[in-house]
């Protein structure tokens, strides 16, 4: 009896550790600088145990961060020896392969010591607004042109800011006082998860977590592995063309579905890009993951021992990159993993998976200054947009909503308050989702023109140009993205590009594929779909 | 005669109306069911009820003091108005493109709420002002016109109007306004700078949609109310507690009937805010513990804490983002799928859970015998000894454990291999910690430490869970009020007028010019007061006015609440501000910024607060030290599962009615009464107090 007892307090233990990481990541988005974390919740935070092994992840972030910061605090622990940590101790790094696939991202990790016992590890991701080099494009043609790479390093050493490195920093980006501002914010919220943490095993009078991990890995396998148990075993392949940056990019997976474990190979795939659109392996495999939970295990929460039976293999190629490739922008191939992933699993599980969808964000990095001999504001602005998303076998897809990424939009007033543009529309496309008995959701137009006597340049992200979302078993394509001039120029859909005073850029993101042959589509969705006006033409 | 004001409380529920009179010194309450076809019907029968038993006449009342959950409801339950939305050109999907993300990660099959106004109801007119309030391009006037044609073809019941950057500059809403009303002087129309007026399109627009969809419904009843009033004979103003917890006039809810959304739980926020100033409590947290949710409010210097922004009408687990977002001022409360009726069960990985799915009050818990067969943290109560089986709701209701224990052994015990009475400690551990979960993690959201705080538990459950949840978050004391059951009214009497403005409007610290500020803040003042100073009737009392910016650092995101003094602003005050930011930020985030260069801050929102003054000094204090209690001649003991030690325990049972003043009993205890029962655990003792609640104490303190 008292075993099972037992098993009650550590599954409240449990409870409580999963509400640690949640508060340690409400800390980051409450106090980042970034938009794309603050807003938009690009970021991660977890607990780990003392040998790197993670224990629980918060569910606010963005599924990047799934497995990628899993696998990076051993990195930490090879390179500071463990009789070097000491209490109130942060160490950094923005080594692309080492923490979540590129420079933007800042990863730190604090030790947590508890009578002068090391108890747990606290790691957090966040994406800065600047880290120098060419900025957030695709255009660099290696790592060493995309910004300062920080290697394992000490930010703060036993409660001392590491001024030498604040300094490097400062003088290497383009915002440095929100970049700096970012860093606190990342110790802010390791510190505050060791702070709950030690208030926890008061509470519950634990000197270590070793039975409550060992709880939560046997409980997280054994539940993960039943559900593997369920799929059908075997083998099944993939591949999917994408617009790349200058030429398409083949994509391809292998999926091996056995008793205890579900590899992703990603041999086939075309090799490395010139351009910054390369993607780490580390971030490919947590897009992997992302989806094979999303398919066979949702309910169960994110630790190493639920991600274990999950394994990703890859020759060197675009979705495996390896330094110094230029990988700046590997959100636009890591984002069409899921996508590739899920259509091997529709061959496994006929029937039972959606259509493909936009996939990548249409983020856009706009950079607006006055024109020559004008007043105004120099300034930097983010935004976030998404297209629609896959039809599902019995749903149509979401309209304008982000998949895979876990992404917010922001307001559109918030960003008109940040730099001297104009943004003159935002709202769904009609006709760009993908017929069939379910249709695919709709993209969207965006219309962005520089304030009066202001020009910008702007940061091209985009894909589906040339190659739309394709719709799953007899459902029709999505409407492929636009990027254009309001005169109708058209645009490259990659790159940095120029938008003149008077003018308006046009964003037409794509839409969703559609699900089931269109013929089957209900008659009452039809109807509604007119009257709404989601679809304009017969 | 009498010189005490007599009032009465009504809040309209949404299985009870409860009804609460309060004359000279006494408090006569009653519940009768909601009519839901005409919810005036069962506030009149509840007067009826309470007047009849206090022997006086409708003419006799002073004041009726209502809350309701029809606007609520009619959002939750998508039964409002014919509504049409007209807004900014280029923005006509704002608030059916919500924030483009899924609220659930892992759920494919994921739906979103649907948008309160179809696509084909909203309709867009050209017309543009800039973020810092210019107009970029004049408002289409004859498309408005030709517009109105066809609204009114089209029979809209109401109307909201939403352009961008109206909180800067509301001149096209107004113009927009006036041309629909000359065309259409009989259908009601709503702009969002008048609604909510603060930054941030999909809130504001989704409000003001709020607002426009609930107002024709809300104005038939409330006038239908006050007609039946007059009617009856009443002839005392009739007045509505909004969801900030004060009060406002008929006429003004009418206008802003989104300002009615969860007027209901700030009547036991108030509630419990009173109980606080009567025991001079600083910090308190409030603990509401029903049939189907939980709700915890912080309450510090006697004052509820409030928020800009809330979410209602969540479709999905209670899941954060299911639900829509409505900015008005309102008393923040975090609500977690946790009561009496919450469904237990286990999942993948062999953990038990609690809700949120819950089985209420039909089919009820299993024990009840009404068709629920599911186990519920009501059942498993019992199953743990704390219900008295035959004394439920005064022996109105008799619970059969057998059942209870059938329903913990299939969906709970079976599975893990546990006997019943552990399955059922499993259960009810699980919920008093996601409650003391929820209670630490809003209470560190706001920068707060919970264990110097005091509880106050009131609705039927909670005082059967208090004291555990006490144990796991290290709160000493906690007051358990009499008349618990029905909190809400008794808080609508206690409400103060007030009214709060709020206004989106950027300055940074390094541009701050008074004049400009002092002009923001000198017209929110004149909002606020316009809606409070006619409608005070006791022309005696003060007004006191409360403003808070919202402030950050430059390129954050997020803002806290900062005060600023009551008083004409000038340069000075700008390290004044300053200074009160850190130390806020400090307070919130650990440690302020120190970058290599000063960091500029700004205030994004500015909020004037007026309300009546009501501060009263401390009746009573706490009493910590009682004598133990010999009340009951014949001790029954009855054996309860005790949390702390892990084991079943002989425990006291004792009738809340005869203890007196002073009296404390010693845990492990149940104190029972005809609304619920309130278990002591072995760390606890309870003492009977003055105004006749009872105070846990932990043993050591």
């Amino acid at each position: 009896m008292m075993t099972k007892l037992s098993d009650i307090q550590n599954q409240v233990i449990w409870n409580r550790l999963i509400s640690v990481v949640e508060e340690q990541a409400m800390t980051l988005l409450r106090t980042a600088f970034s938009t794309s974390v603050r807003e938009a919740g690009d970021l991660s935070a977890g607990v780990f145990t003392p040998d790197g092994l993670m224990i629980a992840q918060a569910v606010t972030g963005t599924p990047g961060h799934v497995n990628t910061m899993a696998e990076a605090v051993p990195h930490f622990l090879a390179e500071v020896p463990a009789e070097k940590m000491f209490a109130g101790d942060c160490y950094v790094t923005n080594d692309p392969w080492k923490g979540t696939g590129h420079l933007h991202d800042i990863t730190m990790v604090a030790p947590s010591f508890k009578n002068n016992r090391l108890v747990a590890f606290f790691a957090c991701t966040a994406h800065v607004v600047d880290i120098g080099g060419r900025g957030f494009s695709s255009d660099g043609k290696s790592i060493y042109e995309e910004g300062l790479l920080i290697p394992i390093m000490k930010f703060i050493n036993a409660g001392t800011v590491n001024r030498d490195l604040l300094n490097i920093v400062h003088n290497n980006v383009r915002d440095p006082d929100q970049v700096i501002g970012d860093f606190y914010s990342l110790a802010s919220c390791n510190e505050i998860g060791h702070r709950r943490l030690i208030d926890l095993m008061g509470d519950t009078c634990l000197d270590t977590l070793d039975h409550v991990s060992t709880f939560i890995f046997s409980r997280s396998r054994s539940a993960t592995l039943t559900r593997i148990k369920t799929l059908p075993k075997g083998q099944w392949s993939n591949t999917m063309t994408v617009d790349g940056y200058d030429v398409p990019i083949k994509l391809a997976v292998t999926l091996s579905i056995r008793t205890d474990e579900i590899n992703v190979d990603f041999s086939h795939c075309d090799g490395i890009s010139n351009w910054g659109i390369n993607c780490p392996l580390i971030y490919s495999k947590a897009y992997a993951c992302y989806a094979l939970k999303c398919v066979v295990a949702p309910d169960i929460p994110n630790n190493a021992a639920s991600l274990e039976p999950f394994t990703v293999s890859s020759p060197p190629n675009i979705l495996n990159a390896k330094k110094p490739a230029p990988v700046s922008l590997r959100h636009v191939m890591g984002h069409m993993v899921p996508d590739l992933v899920f259509g091997a699993l529709a061959k496994a599980l006929p029937g039972q998976i959606m259509a493909e969808g936009a996939a990548a964000l249409w983020n856009i990095h706009i950079s607006v200054r006055p024109i020559e001999g004008k007043d105004g504001q120099h300034s930097e602005v983010l935004m976030f947009n998404s297209g629609g998303t896959g039809a599902r076998p019995s749903l149509d897809g979401l309209n304008a909503t982000a998949f895979p990424s876990g992404v917010h939009t922001m307001p559109i007033e918030a960003t008109e308050h940040t730099g001297a543009i104009v943004i003159w529309r935002k709202e769904l496309r009609p006709n760009s989702g993908g017929a069939g008995t379910w249709r695919g959701g709709l993209g969207q137009v965006i219309e962005i023109a520089p304030a009066q006597d202001h020009e910008f340049d702007f940061s091209a992200m985009f894909d589906r140009v040339h190659h739309p979302a394709r719709g799953r078993d007899g459902g029709e394509n999505g409407a492929p993205g636009i990027v254009q001039l309001n005169d109708g120029t058209p645009f490259h859909p990659k790159g940095w590009q120029h938008v003149p005073a008077g003018k308006r850029l046009i964003l037409k993101a794509p839409g969703g594929g559609g699900f089931g042959p269109p013929n089957e589509r209900s008659p009452d969705a039809r109807t509604a779909d007119q009257v709404a006006g989601y679809v304009t033409k017969e | 005669m009498t010189t005490h004001p007599i009032r009465l409380g009504a809040d309209v529920g949404g299985t009870f109306t409860d009804v609460v009179l309060n004359t000279q010194n006494t408090l006569i309450s009653t519940k009768v069911l909601t009519d839901h076809t005409s919810p005036e019907q069962s506030i009149l029968d509840g007067i009826q009820m309470v007047i009849k038993q206090a022997g006086i006449r409708f003419s006799d009342i002073d004041s009726i003091i209502h809350g309701t959950t029809l606007a609520t409801n009619a959002l939750i339950e998508r039964r409002g108005a014919k509504t049409a939305l007209v807004t900014t050109e280029g923005f006509r999907d704002v608030i059916e493109m919500r924030t483009e993300n899924r609220f659930d990660q892992y759920d494919l099959n994921l739906q979103l709420p649907k948008p309160l106004v179809p696509r084909q109801h909203r309709f867009s007119v050209a017309g543009r002002i800039d973020a810092k309030g210019q107009e970029l391009q004049p408002l289409d006037k004859r498309r408005l016109e030709a517009l109105a044609d066809e609204l009114d073809r089209n029979g809209f019941d109401s109307i909201a109007i939403g352009f961008i950057h109206s909180y800067q500059n509301s001149i096209h809403e107004e113009c927009a306004r006036d041309i629909l009303t000359s065309r259409l002087p009989h259908v009601p129309i709503s702009i969002s700078a008048e609604v909510s007026p603060q930054m941030r399109e999909f809130e504001r627009f989704n409000t003001v949609c709020a607002n426009a969809y609930v107002r024709p419904q809300i104005e038939d009843y409330l006038t239908q109310l006050q007609n039946r009033l007059t009617i009856c004979g009443a002839t005392c103003p009739v007045l509505v507690i909004h969801s900030g917890g004060g009060l406002i006039s008929i006429e003004t809810a009418i206008q802003f009937p989104v300002r009615l959304v969860e007027s209901g739980p700030a009547g036991g926020a108030i509630f419990a805010a009173d109980i606080a100033a009567r025991f001079g409590l600083k910090n308190v947290i409030s603990y509401d513990m029903g049939g189907t949710t939980a709700k915890i409010c912080l309450i510090e210097n006697c004052k509820p804490q409030t928020a800009r922004t809330f979410e209602v009408a969540r479709t999905y687990r209670f899941c954060k983002g299911s639900g829509m977002p409505i900015s008005i001022p309102v008393i923040e409360m975090i609500e977690i799928g946790a009561g009496g009726g919450s469904i237990a069960w286990v999942d993948i990985m062999d953990r038990i859970q609690v809700g949120p799915e819950s089985a209420a009050s039909d089919p009820g818990p299993a024990c009840y015998r009404q068709g629920g067969s599911r186990a519920t943290i009501t059942d498993a109560d019992l199953v743990l000894g704390k219900l008295d089986p035959n004394h439920f709701a005064g022996g109105a209701m008799s619970l059969n454990a057998g059942m209870s224990k059938r329903a913990i052994a299939r969906d709970v015990g079976d599975k893990l291999s546990l006997p019943s009475l552990e399955a059922a400690f499993g259960i009810v551990e699980v919920v008093d910690e996601n409650m003391a979960n929820a209670a630490r993690i809003h209470a560190v959201e706001n920068g707060k430490d919970i264990s110097d705080s005091v509880m106050i538990a009131f609705g039927g459950a909670a005082p059967l869970h208090a004291a555990r949840v006490c144990e796991k978050l290290g709160i000493n004391q906690c007051l358990i009020p009499a008349g618990a059951g029905v909190g809400s009214a008794i808080g609508f009497l206690k409400a103060p007028f007030s009214y709060e403005a709020v206004l989106s409007r950027l300055v940074r610290l390094s541009n701050f010019d008074p004049t400009t500020v002092n002009d923001i803040l000198q017209n929110l003042c004149e909002t606020a007061e316009g809606f409070v100073q006619d409608e005070i009737i006791d022309r005696h009392a003060k007004i006191k006015r409360e403003i808070i910016t919202f402030m950050r650092y430059r390129g954050q995101g997020w803002e806290i609440p900062v005060v600023l003094p009551d008083r004409a602003l000038t340069h000075h005050d700008i390290d004044v501000i300053r200074e009160r930011f850190r130390k806020n930020y400090a307070q919130f985030f650990g440690r302020t910024i120190d970058s290599l260069n000063e960091l500029d801050i700004e205030i994004v929102t500015w909020s004037v607060k007026v309300s009546q003054n009501q501060s009263k000094p401390a009746i009573h204090k706490l009493l910590n030290h009682g004598k133990t209690s010999n009340a009951s001649n014949d001790e029954i003991l009855r054996p309860i599962f005790d949390p702390s030690s892990n084991s079943i325990r002989d425990s006291q049972i004792v009738e809340r009615a005869i203890l007196s003043v002073g009296d404390r009993v010693i845990g492990p205890a149940v104190i029972v009464e005809r609304e619920t029962s309130t278990v002591v655990t072995s760390l606890f003792d309870a003492v009977c107090q003055n105004d006749g609640s009872l105070c846990l104490i932990r043993k050591e303190c």
